[in-house]
């Protein structure tokens, strides 16, 4: 099936740091449609690069992101469920993000669009549902900071949400989180074509978004893996070349990765969609993680992979406990893969089934508003 | 339709009958979720269960059961007090580390507890082991000493001394054998015990 990206306008979004974003457009996908009880509406939250094209083929013939997991017949069923997928606030893929033009100065914000959070985020999300006559999602689901934006519908809107899905991710950026995603912005912020944010009539900060994502793409791997994937094998030679040219297919994965991202992602929005991530923590201003979800009213559906070291299965179990230790409804399974954090967008096979079963049950069982009130 | 039929193990059920409508239940080792899911069906309860094993989990959370991939020991202490009806151990008793805290735990976090365990007094295990000179092995206990998941034996004596010395109350008592329930001299002829107690009043 061929997808269009739809655009909606929204007036006014108040943001965390106190500041009103005016006129912010929202760009999204949907697939299959909404029942006449409005009920199998599910929320699809992408990941950081991600964008709002998670399934399904776009003109220029690309699938969408999680087109393995969304589709007919698919653990998201676009037969029985009526799925959304909007791309996140600070992004470049068509919604509002620091490469917009500002309306008030009719030039690029750069950096002086305001700082964002996750549940900015959610926030904008809750307007686009509202736009859309949806008054309580089947679901929520994503993986990695799309599993971060799950969690906070959970709090920020807990009646709306039947079911959370969060998969691969964590309720609080650790150190080595940030660490990693530090190295990203001080990588295209020493790009000498940076320019304090203001490059968008210029050359774009390209070798320092590069590297940004090549230290990502190690991330998101694991050291099986990449040794299953490319081992010590050399890159069209026999011989090194003692010249730092490209030895190693590694390394010519990653500056091939590097340099297909830059032609698709900003620079800027690089920098505001970690330090969101960076800044999330769903206990802040709560005496302990449980506390924090206490609000919550969804079933929740927590993945973890056994080869995810940028989202280890502790930093899941931590919100399964705390969620246990309210009493909520949550199933917790940590899947086998060789694949690292990718493993959630990639090796779909044991996801698919459990994903399916779940959402069966929320179906089954599925609350109206007015009960929970 | 009697679990028995769906499920062929006799504690389930002994365990649906205990169980009335409506109930929270958490199974501790639920497996592939096959009872919760019975009890869901047929007795609405609202279900949780706590699985150890991958495929297990994978296949219960398939077909629509709460369930959490974790140690039962270590995943008790996160549940807040009276948080269910009833908590099931099923079958596992043996096999946990700490029997006594497992137990304790149970009637922290649960109102009732239910706990079937395979009665190591029975006649079989007593011959095995009288005319071998080894460790039993029966159909019930099935394993080599060294491969075995069983690491505390316990039998019906045993359990009812524990109930006691600890204060618990039992409210209903189960001993079957095959197709056989009864509770003539259940230590020699119980091949499972199934238990429901709360704590003492």
């Amino acid at each position: 099936m061929i997808v269009e990206t739809q655009f909606t306008l929204v007036p006014s979004l108040t943001l965390d740091v106190g500041e009103t974003l005016k006129d912010v457009t929202v760009a999204y996908q949907t697939y299959g449609s909404l029942n006449s009880d409005r009920t199998n509406a599910i929320l699809i939250e992408h990941a950081f690069t991600g964008d709002a094209h998670a399934a399904g083929i776009d003109h220029e013939g690309k699938p969408g992101w999680w087109a393995n997991m969304i589709g007919p017949g698919k653990a998201f069923d676009t037969d029985r469920y009526f799925v959304i997928c909007s791309n996140v606030l600070g992004g470049c893929r068509g919604t509002t993000g620091p490469s917009s033009i500002n309306p008030a100065t009719g030039q690029p914000y750069g950096l002086r669009f305001p700082g964002i959070t996750i549940s900015d985020m959610v926030r904008l999300q809750k307007a686009l549902i509202d736009f859309l006559g949806i008054p309580k999602l089947l679901a929520v689901a994503g993986g990695s900071m799309g599993g971060m934006q799950v969690l906070e519908w959970a709090v920020a809107y807990p009646e709306a949400v039947e079911a959370c899905l969060p998969i691969a991710t964590t309720a609080r950026h650790s150190a080595q989180q940030i660490a990693f995603n530090e190295t990203g912005r001080q990588a295209i912020m020493a790009d000498p074509d940076f320019h304090a944010g203001d490059y968008y009539d210029k050359t774009p900060p390209a070798r320092g978004l590069s590297v940004a994502r090549m230290v990502g793409h190690i991330t998101y791997m694991s050291d099986e893996s990449m040794r299953e994937k490319f081992g010590r094998r050399l890159r069209d030679k026999q011989n090194f070349g003692y010249d730092f040219e490209v030895d190693f297919e590694v390394e010519s994965y990653l500056r091939y990765r590097g340099s297909q991202f830059v032609g698709r992602f900003d620079a800027n929005s690089y920098l505001y969609i970690t330090k969101a991530m960076d800044y999330f923590d769903l206990s802040a201003g709560f005496p302990s993680l449980a506390a924090s979800l206490e609000r919550a009213r969804s079933r929740f559906l927590v993945i973890s992979f056994t080869s995810d070291w940028l989202y280890p299965s502790y930093q899941s179990q931590e919100m399964v406990n705390a969620l246990r230790g309210r009493n909520h409804d949550v199933t917790y399974c940590e899947l086998s893969s060789n694949y690292g954090h990718d493993a959630f967008l990639v090796d779909v096979g044991e996801q698919t089934e459990i994903v399916r079963g779940f959402l069966a049950r929320c179906v089954r069982e599925f609350r109206p508003l007015e009960v929970l009130r | 339709m009697k679990v028995t039929e769906v499920l062929g193990r006799t504690d389930y059920r002994l365990i649906s009958e205990l169980i009335p409508n409506g109930a929270k239940v958490l199974d501790l080792g639920c497996g592939d979720g096959a009872l919760l899911e019975w009890l869901k069906t047929h007795k609405q309860v609202e279900a949780r269960g706590v699985e150890l094993k991958r495929e297990l989990v994978q296949r219960a959370i398939a077909r629509g059961v709460t369930v959490y991939q974790g140690n039962l020991e270590e995943s008790l202490k996160d549940y807040p007090d009276n948080a269910f009806d009833y908590v099931i151990l099923s079958q596992t008793l043996q096999e946990t580390l700490q029997p006594l805290l497992v137990l304790k735990e149970m009637l922290r976090i649960g109102k009732h507890a239910i706990v079937a365990f395979p009665n190591f007094g029975h006649w079989r295990v007593r011959l095995s082991h009288l005319f071998s000179g080894r460790a039993p092995k029966t159909h019930l206990f099935p394993f080599d000493w060294y491969d075995s998941p069983n690491v505390h034996f316990l039998t019906v004596i045993d359990f009812e001394e524990l109930i006691r010395k600890q204060g618990w109350h039992v409210e209903r008592r189960y001993f079957a054998a095959g197709h056989w329930a009864g509770s003539m001299a259940p230590n020699l002829f119980a091949e499972i015990a199934v238990y429901l107690f709360r704590p003492a009043p």
